[in-house]
Formats: structure tokens, C-alpha cells, sequence
């Protein structure tokens, strides 16, 4: 049976990678590689915190002892966080940050997707109106990522070293915690491993396009569904963290 | 299932909402806008429900107090609510709300195909706000706001923002 517990955390899975993908873009605003780049990637950064904050409220509700969005948002520790390791991996260069959206972007879709029928309604609406925001943000990492592959030898280079890096991290994408089969088994959460094949066909075709390739490998890396990040994840987070730990309560 | 909008705003709270205005196009009333879904005096209270436009639009916290603010002027409580679903749509601006945008600088949106096609494929479709040609030529899929592209106009040379289909 589902705890109100298991729905809780099945929700920070989804909000956390948000939340921190979020962070990550936003890091960049002012410092974009062109204007246009520069506007795009922060819009899409409050696509995704605003898609976070309708997740923490309604788990906010959920938790019904008092804490607030911000509470979830500012004052966990890093185990907490359950975000993929994915999301949290640093902004090297433009070709690094737009094939790590990519990797998202196309997971992200086909899960609002199959979130949108959930028995939850708070979900399924909140699923509805993020499909109409990741369409756009797909649809721009995908054209970046033909532009960058088919583009210069050296952002031919950049980005297929990229994917060489990021590749491993995608696999943890499709891994059901005991919280996630909990929440699916009621009919509200996800079977996100049924969507690996159609994210591998999606991706390949992409990639193909952009005359890059998925490497080879048999070994992925996993642990931040488990609440187990990388080093990158604490230096994020005291940036994130910062203004609600040193003026705590403090409001805009 | 969809909610006849009209039917569930108290015709008498329509002249205050309507001095309420979006922060980041001050020429559009949340009306013209299409974002309150919902408004009824009950128990002495104005309860409003509003939709946001995009999941991000910091624009949705400013609106909440301003209606606040309107009612209190009129000496009326008021309280503003968040829904999310049905999911706001830009068919829901008004035909004044359209013009409005086109009169202030911003190309209202497309219908859906023709969205697309202008969007994706480039095509010269989206009016010039300034002269009215379609010689025009899309910029960044993203404007100064999410729910706007920038585009460029090839005859009298001004930049303007389209705002974006979302159905
Ligand atoms: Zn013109």
C-alpha cells in the first residue's frame, strides 16, 4: 500500500531534477554564449523552477505539518535531494550544458506524458501544463545539438565529448526506487522504465542527425535517486541554500 | 472536462477585476488575458481563482496581490487562489485582448499550424507590429519574457516580440 510518505518522495524525484536543472541554467543567466542563448536557456531555467514550485506546494499540502515550498526548496540536506546525477553535472561549456538539457529534455517529455494520466489530479494537471513547456525546451536542445554536431570541427569535437561523458548518467533515469513502484502500483506514479526504449530510438535519431554517436559503454552511474550525489551537488546546493540558511525565514 | 468560464464570474466583480493589469504587458487586463477562471462573493468574500500562464510566470504572484489590492479599495476582501487545470491556453485572451497586444508593440499569436510553421520552419507569416509587413524573420524562439519570441522585421528593420501560441 502507498504511504502518504511514498507520494511524497515520488514527488521530490520529479521536482528535485527540476529544481536543480533549474539551478544549473540559471547560473548562466548573463552569461550565455549569445543573447539569444543567454534568454533561452534562463527561460527554460523558470519553465522548470515554476514547474518546481507546483510540485513542492502540493507536497508542501501533503506533509501538512506547517513546512512550506521554500522549506523543501532551501532547507534539506543533500541526502535529501533525489534528484538523477544527471541534472546536477556542471555547466563546462555551452555544447556540455545543451547535451546534458538534451538528455533531460527528451526523459522529461515522455514522462509528463504518461504523468498526465495519473489518478492524481494535482499531478496530472501540473503534468498537462509542464508537456507545453518541454515541447519548446526539446525542441530547442535538439536543434542545438544538430546545429552544434553538424557545425565546426570544434563544436563537432566539444559536444561528442559531451555525450561521451554525460552518456553514463542516463541510465539512472529509468530506475524505479521502492518509492516509485509504491506510487505507481496505486496508479499515480510512472513506470519510467517502459520509456527507455523509446528514449534510446528518440535520442539515436537526434544524434544521428547531428552526425554524433552514443558511445558504447556497459557501465552507468547511479546513486542520486538514493539520495547519493556527486561531488558537484554540494557546492550547487551551499549556492542555492545560501540566502535561506544565512537569513533564515527570509522573504523577497 | 471544461468549465464555461463566464458562468462562474459575478458580473458585478468584472469592472474591479478589469483594473487589474498584467505587470509585464500593462496594456492587457487579467480579463482580456483570460486567467481568472473563477470569482464569486462568498460569505462576504471575493474568492478568486486565477490560472497561470506559464508554470514560471513571475508575473501570477503580482497579479494575486494587485487583485487584492483592487478589492480592498473598494472595501471588499478579497481572496486569490492558484489552479492549475485546465491549463490556460492563449485562445483564451479576448478579441480586445489581441488588439491591445498589437497596438502596444506585441504580435498576438498564430493559430496552431500557422504557429508552427512560423516557429519552426521559418516561414514569413507574423505581422509587423510597426508596418504591418510579413517580410519578417524569426530571431529567438525565446523574447524578453517565456511566453514571447523575438522577431525581426525585414522591411522597416524594428525588432518585435510575437506572443507565442500555447494550446
Ligand atoms: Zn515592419
Amino acid at each position: 500500500m502507498m504511504k502518504n510518505e511514498n507520494l511524497v518522495h515520488y514527488i521530490y524525484g520529479i521536482a528535485d531534477n527540476a529544481l536543480i536543472l533549474g539551478q544549473r541554467l540559471s547560473e548562466l543567466c548573463g552569461h550565455g554564449p549569445s543573447l539569444e542563448t543567454d534568454i533561452a536557456l534562463t527561460n527554460m531555467a523558470l519553465d522548470l523552477l515554476g514547474q518546481t514550485r507546483s510540485y513542492y506546494q502540493y507536497a508542501a499540502q501533503l506533509l501538512g505539518d506547517g513546512k512550506t515550498e521554500d522549506d523543501i526548496a532551501y532547507l534539506r540536506i543533500e541526502r535529501q535531494y533525489k534528484n538523477v546525477l544527471l541534472v546536477e553535472q556542471p555547466n563546462k561549456h555551452f555544447g556540455y550544458v545543451i547535451t546534458r538539457q538534451f538528455f533531460y529534455d527528451v526523459f522529461h517529455l515522455l514522462l509528463l506524458q504518461e504523468l498526465q494520466n495519473s489518478k492524481d489530479e494535482t499531478l496530472s494537471a501540473i503534468a498537462k501544463k509542464g508537456i507545453k513547456e518541454v515541447s519548446y525546451h526539446q525542441r530547442f536542445s535538439s536543434d542545438w545539438m544538430k546545429r552544434l554536431g553538424d557545425g565546426t570541427e570544434e563544436s563537432r569535437k566539444k559536444t561528442q565529448e559531451a555525450i561521451n561523458d554525460l552518456w553514463k548518467f542516463t541510465d539512472e533515469l529509468f530506475h524505479m526506487t521502492e518509492d516509485d513502484k509504491q506510487v505507481f502500483e496505486a496508479e499515480i506514479g510512472v513506470d519510467v522504465t517502459t520509456l527507455k526504449q523509446l528514449y534510446n530510438q528518440r535520442v539515436k535519431e537526434v544524434l544521428e542527425e547531428a552526425t554524433l554517436t552514443i558511445p558504447e559503454i556497459k557501465w552507468f552511474q547511479k546513486g542520486g535517486k538514493q539520495g547519493i550525489h556527486s561531488e558537484h551537488m554540494g557546492y550547487l546546493l551551499s549556492d542555492l541554500q545560501y540566502m535561506q540558511r544565512t537569513y533564515p525565514n527570509m522573504k523577497w | 472536462m471544461t468549465i464555461e468560464l463566464e458562468n462562474h464570474i459575478d458580473p458585478m466583480l468584472f469592472p474591479i477585476l478589469e483594473k487589474v493589469h498584467d505587470p509585464e504587458i500593462p496594456v492587457l487586463s487579467i480579463m482580456d488575458m483570460g486567467v481568472v477562471r473563477f470569482a464569486q462573493m462568498i460569505n462576504s468574500v471575493a474568492q478568486i481563482k486565477i490560472t497561470p500562464t506559464y508554470s514560471g510566470c513571475p508575473a501570477m504572484d503580482v497579479i494575486g496581490e494587485d487583485i487584492v489590492e483592487a478589492f480592498a479599495k473598494e472595501n471588499i476582501e478579497a481572496k486569490v487562489s492558484l489552479v492549475l487545470s485546465p491549463a490556460w491556453t492563449t485562445d483564451w485572451i479576448t478579441p480586445r485582448g489581441r488588439e491591445s497586444l498589437e497596438e502596444y508593440g506585441i504580435a498576438a499569436p498564430l493559430e496552431e499550424n500557422a504557429d508552427k510553421e512560423a516557429l519552426l520552419n521559418n516561414k514569413r507569416i507574423v505581422k509587423c507590429t510597426n508596418c504591418g509587413s510579413v517580410n519578417t524573420k524569426l530571431v529567438s524562439q525565446f523574447g524578453s519574457t517565456a511566453c514571447k519570441a523575438l522577431f525581426k522585421c525585414e522591411d522597416c528593420l524594428e525588432p518585435f516580440d510575437y506572443f507565442k501560441c500555447l494550446k
